[in-house]
């Protein structure tokens, strides 16, 4: 089943919540993770294993490095979850 | 043909840490590579390391190390029988490094040998070590875990440079002598995968020391945590038991996101690396002599250990304090 955008992003708030203690309503489609959410490539990659284990999305660290936002990370779930 | 007399159990007699006298702090590195020390801090937990001069080898390192874990523990050089030195970056081929700590120490004829399983070698050493107890090939053994990793870092790589660091831990393991006692060492979980070896690799005498620092960390962080509750399971201990989780000081980031999936929230966990840096197999040793040292973990306590690292090769288990 795939899951709709605003699903995923609830979703991706929780994740970054609980890995980088960014408050979920702080987590909008526009913002950047490094430059809004300062969110660093380490944290990047526990929300990619998060993400994996709640979208089951697996984001390998090639593609990991071309999601710059959270609107990125949704496309890529639901671009990802929809092929699969 | 006979065998040996097994024995039911062992434990750790004693432990000993060692580290070399000059503190590199993040502020000195920033001087000669683009870093702050902000951002090694955030990014590994380091504030300080280690290094040893041109006159502290892997030798010295060892056997001071490993001198006071045998003064701690009340034997003598003549109780010992098995000498085991973990290590990654022996400065010679031939002859080992175990051989040579054994005869400064007066220990006389052990077996000796060096063991090569980088960052877990601590973890794979004491099983070992554990083992021979058990099937009665060896009484006592002297285990230590040594490295120096500053001779193998290139001081220009901003990567590498800020986390690898020097220095030495030992312990002496033997039977459970006290018949009322349980066994000290539960049963060890190791593992390797010869297909990730290139992630963290010195590939020759003349390179130096390369990680894929986010390969690593996504393997970290969620292959680790199953095999640090598999030794918990195997030694009939629940992680809720444990008064401390050592695992190898590899990066703080790392020991925290393990720390948080093994569901220990009681449990004391090792942060050694802050002041020591990540010294490979002797992290586990100096955290744990440091912890004891400090009282932070008293005679009896329940500590998982689990050491990780290049191979890629992993071992996990429980420990008794002595």
């Amino acid at each position: 089943m795939t899951m709709n955008e605003a699903e995923i992003l609830t979703g991706l708030g929780e994740i970054i919540d609980e890995v980088a203690g960014v408050p979920a309503d702080q987590v909008t489609p526009d913002k950047s993770f490094v430059d809004d959410l300062d969110i660093d490539s380490l944290s990047m990659v526990e929300i990619a294993v998060a993400a994996q284990d709640k979208f089951g999305v697996e984001i390998p660290d090639d593609q990991l490095k071309n999601l710059k936002t959270v609107q990125d990370v949704i496309d890529y779930v639901r671009k990802t979850g929809v092929s699969a | 043909m006979r065998l040996t007399e097994a024995r039911p159990g062992t434990r750790v007699l004693a432990f000993g840490g060692h580290q070399p006298a000059r503190v590199v702090t993040n502020d000195e590195l920033a001087v000669t590579v683009d870093t702050t020390d902000e951002w090694i801090r955030s990014r590994v937990g380091i504030a300080s390391r280690r290094i040893a001069g041109p006159d502290e080898s892997l030798a010295d390192m060892a056997a001071a190390a490993g001198g006071k874990a045998l003064a701690a523990s009340g034997l003598s050089a003549a109780d010992i029988d098995l000498v085991i030195v973990a290590t990654c970056t022996a400065e010679t081929a031939i002859p080992n490094v175990a051989a040579t700590v054994a005869t400064r120490h007066g220990i006389a004829a052990p077996g000796a040998y060096d063991l090569n399983a980088a960052c877990a070698g601590f973890c794979y050493a004491l099983a070992t070590a554990s083992d021979a107890v058990r099937a009665g090939t060896s009484r006592y053994v002297l285990v230590i875990g040594a490295e120096k990793l500053s001779q193998w870092v290139d001081w220009t790589d901003r990567s590498t440079c800020i986390i690898f660091a020097d220095g030495a831990g030992a312990a002496v393991v033997g039977p459970v002598t006290d018949p009322q006692a349980g066994p000290g060492i539960g049963p060890v979980v190791w593992g390797s995968d010869g297909a990730m070896a290139d992630k963290i690799a010195i590939k020759d005498r003349n390179s130096f020391l390369t990680q894929e620092g986010q390969a690593v960390f996504r393997w970290a962080t969620t292959a680790l945590h199953p095999v640090a509750k598999k030794a918990c399971e195997l030694a009939g201990v629940d992680p809720t038991e444990l008064t401390a989780f050592v695992p190898h000081q590899a990066n703080l980031r790392i020991i925290e996101a393990i720390a948080r999936k093994l569901g220990a929230p009681q449990a004391l966990v090792a942060d050694d690396i802050v002041h020591a840096g990540n010294t490979s197999s002797a992290s586990i040793p100096l955290a744990l002599s440091r912890m004891i040292e400090r009282g932070e973990i008293g005679s009896g306590a329940a500590v998982l250990l689990l050491g990780f690292g290049a191979g890629i090769s992993y071992a996990a288990q429980v420990i008794t304090v002595p």
